[in-house]
């Protein structure tokens, strides 16, 4: 217990310099939201095996380490060096941050319509701060959740993207977070807005990648707020360093007759938490969620999820495939509310799983609250390894064994990736796929 | 081309082939008979490579070599091709990428380059002709809900694409209308060369009056109790097994 005390020490101190550091910077309400966040992270402290949530994810590791605060350093980088990383030839807005902290020479400006932003949130605290009074911390709670209040107290940077009214994005946004090695342990708590206006739409990705390898932690918030008949297509691609900690929480906000996919693709990091929870808070409401956890070695990669059917009349389609190799580890919790008001509720929830080695292990759970009664809800999990006739079929036809097992992996997690519709990054995952396939089996 | 010797073979520890003995010349072509159960896919499945069964005894030699030292993927490599009785689906693969990585393997093997995009698909184009596969069957995955003719058609294709020295075709004639049939056994006909064999497994005659096997053997509890000429087909057909019960030397 003491111990933990020590762990939320080392919080407590770095927060009063930062603060110290920005109190010109932030505004009264930010201010009152900050110290706020932190005196709950201090009551919860960081959540144990002993929390429903956090049954099979132990964040020992990230407690126990003393993680200095991430600083920007863009020595070295330059866009051609990014060609691994970036969106390439796509024409896109893309911000890029370093270490948390936005990059104006390493990101480049697309084509927006007129009155969309898309920037950094550091520089729209003094721009737009009526908007960002309005939106920001308003929808994750950081009440119960230490990582988010942990983001909450340190909210600095991140990417502010604002959809006025009737707004069409064409070009994709690319928010890309990248972390650099440091001599020490770094944290940085990236904090994303995305506000759209009613009957606005757009296409967001969201990656997350480590140039260097190293020990750090991302401490990832994102709030998105989809207005009447709005769309929103976003895609998150998660790349971390192999040693790399990822806590990340989504929380999104639907209003009438909105629209909102997510593609959530989880490949690096040594221990990974995600949590992606939409609010159905209008009638009409379609909600995709699609993702991908890829581990191996001795990852370990856990999704949570929640869509809160609060309205009649919305769908939530649901479908989360895992590929585990090695002694990796994977948890999936998809957990889908509808209340007693959201009356022709359809939702649908799959968790496919495939092993590929003895020691690797995945917990998957469904958790359906309905207090609604004329709804139609399934949910269905399944864990697997490869079809041995499959197999045997494939190499009958002078498919190497080795071979064979990629492209049957390859053709489970192809249903995802073909939903990203964005060339380069379907052609990244292709290609990270099969490398880290072929990697796996040189262990075997 | 292919010799098996008194080829003893277990599943799961009891033994379903109790030595079977059988030799295939270049160009020629074998049929074997026999009732449901008698073995007849396990012979085709020991031959091609499948790890569910045990050989406990006896030898197969494909051109002289041994089969059994070989994986199923160097055994279709060196020229095997078995056409399954059920193929097998794979959803997520698409059919030609799976038959251009197949094709490629083999002509590395036999030290011929890729075939680029273009000459493959030429070559694939022609040979979907053959079996009157449309195009659209083609971009799918891989057999998935494929109808259970289309399958078959889909094994003879691949046969003709991957041209191996000894094609072993276990009940591509069943299921299929008369139609399909046809087209199968022309398949198989054109496929026939003086360099390449053939073995069918099938439980009917129907088949054989489209292609003519040099011999006939019966399979009957894994023993080949009875060979002989394409003639032995028609007997079959019209007495049955029940006659036979009593050869198992
Ligand atoms: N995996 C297995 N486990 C146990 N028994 C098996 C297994 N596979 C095959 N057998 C048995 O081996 C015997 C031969 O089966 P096989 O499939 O070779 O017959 P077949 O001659 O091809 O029959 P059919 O004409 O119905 O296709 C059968 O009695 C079958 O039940
Ligand atoms: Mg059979």
């Amino acid at each position: 217990m003491i111990e933990l005390k020590e762990e939320r020490n080392v919080y407590l101190s770095n927060f009063a310099s930062l603060e110290k550091r920005l109190k010109e910077k932030r505004p009264a309400w930010l201010r009152a939201f900050c110290k706020d966040a932190i005196s709950c992270f201090t009551e919860l402290g960081f959540p144990t095996t002993r929390d429903e949530d956090w049954r099979y994810t132990s964040v020992a590791p990230i407690a126990r380490t003393a993680f200095k605060p991430a600083v920007y350093q863009v020595n070295g980088w330059s866009p051609s060096r990014l060609a691994d990383v970036t969106l390439g030839e796509v024409a896109c807005t893309q911000l890029v941050f370093l270490n948390g902290h936005f990059s104006q020479e390493l990101s480049s400006p697309g084509k927006l319509p007129e009155g969309v932003k898309a920037g950094s949130l550091a520089s729209a605290l003094d721009s737009d701060g009526g908007l960002l009074e309005e939106h920001l911390a308003r929808y994750a709670s950081y009440r119960r959740n230490a990582f988010t209040a942990l983001n909450t107290a340190f909210v600095e940077d991140g990417a502010f993207v604002y959809l006025p009214k009737d707004a069409v994005v064409k070009e994709p946004i690319h928010l890309l977070f990248l972390s650099t090695a440091s001599k020490d342990p770094a944290v940085c708590h990236p904090r994303n807005l995305i506000v759209a206006g009613s009957s606005a739409q757009a296409t967001v990705i969201e990656s997350y990648a480590g140039l260097e390898g190293g020990v750090y932690f991302t401490n990832a918030v994102t709030e998105i707020v989809t207005g009447e008949q709005s769309r929103i297509d976003h895609t998150r691609l998660q790349r971390e360093s192999e040693r790399a900690f990822h806590v990340a929480t989504m929380e999104v906000s639907q209003h009438r007759d909105s629209a909102f996919a997510s593609r959530s693709i989880s490949i690096g990091g040594k221990l990974v938490r995600n949590d992606l929870n939409v609010l159905l808070n209008g009638e009409g409401c379609d909600c995709t969620l699609d993702g991908l956890y890829f581990a191996g070695g001795e990852q370990h990669v856990d999704n949570h999820t929640t869509i809160d059917h609060a309205k009649p009349h919305c769908s939530s389609r649901e479908l989360y495939k895992g590929i585990l190799d090695g002694k990796s580890t994977g948890v999936f919790n998809g957990k889908i509310i509808v209340r007693k008001d959201a009356q022709k509720t359809d939702a649908r929830q799959t968790n496919n799983n495939l092993l590929l080695s003895e020691e690797s292990l995945i917990n998957t759970k469904p958790q359906l609250e309905i207090l609604a009664d004329d709804v139609k809800c399934t949910h269905g999990a399944t864990i697997g390894q490869l079809d041995e006739e499959a197999l045997f079929y494939l190499r009958t036809r002078g498919i190497g064994d080795a071979a064979a097992r990629s492209l049957l992996t390859y053709a489970f997690a192809s249903e995802i990736i073909g939903r990203i519709r964005i060339q380069p990054i379907q052609c990244r995952l292709d290609l990270l796929l099969s490398r880290s396939l072929s990697k796996g089996h040189e262990t075997l | 081309m292919l010799e098996i010797k008194n080829l003893h073979a277990s599943v799961d520890g009891s033994e379903i082939l109790h030595g079977v003995t059988l030799k295939i010349n270049r160009g020629e072509i074998h049929a074997v008979m026999g009732p449901n159960g008698s073995g007849k896919s396990t012979l085709a499945k020991v031959l091609a490579g499948h790890q569910g069964y045990e050989v406990t005894k006896g030898e197969v030699l494909l051109q002289g070599r041994d089969l059994f030292s070989l994986s199923p993927e160097e055994r279709a490599r060196e020229g095997i091709f078995l056409g399954f009785q059920y193929p097998v689906e794979i959803p997520g693969v698409s059919n030609m990428y799976f038959l251009k990585t197949a094709l490629n393997e083999i002509r590395k093997h036999r030290g011929l380059e890729e075939l680029d995009a273009m000459d493959f698909l030429a070559m694939v184009k022609e040979k979907m002709k053959m079996v009157n596969i449309d195009e659209s069957l083609a971009n799918r995955s891989v057999n998935e809900g494929f109808s259970g003719g289309e399958k078959k058609r889909n094994e003879i294709f691949q046969m003709l694409v991957l041209e191996p020295k000894l094609a072993i075709l276990d009940e591509t004639d069943s299921g299929l209308d008369i139609d399909a049939l046809k087209i199968v056994a022309n398949g198989v006909n054109s496929f026939r060369r003086e360099d390449r064999a053939i073995l069918l497994v099938t439980h009917y005659q129907r088949l054989l009056s489209y292609i003519t096997p040099d011999r006939v053997h019966v399979l009957l509890d894994g023993r080949i109790v009875k060979s002989g000429g394409k003639e032995l087909a028609l007997e079959l057909e019209e007495k049955g097994y029940g006659w036979l019960e009593g050869n198992a030397a």
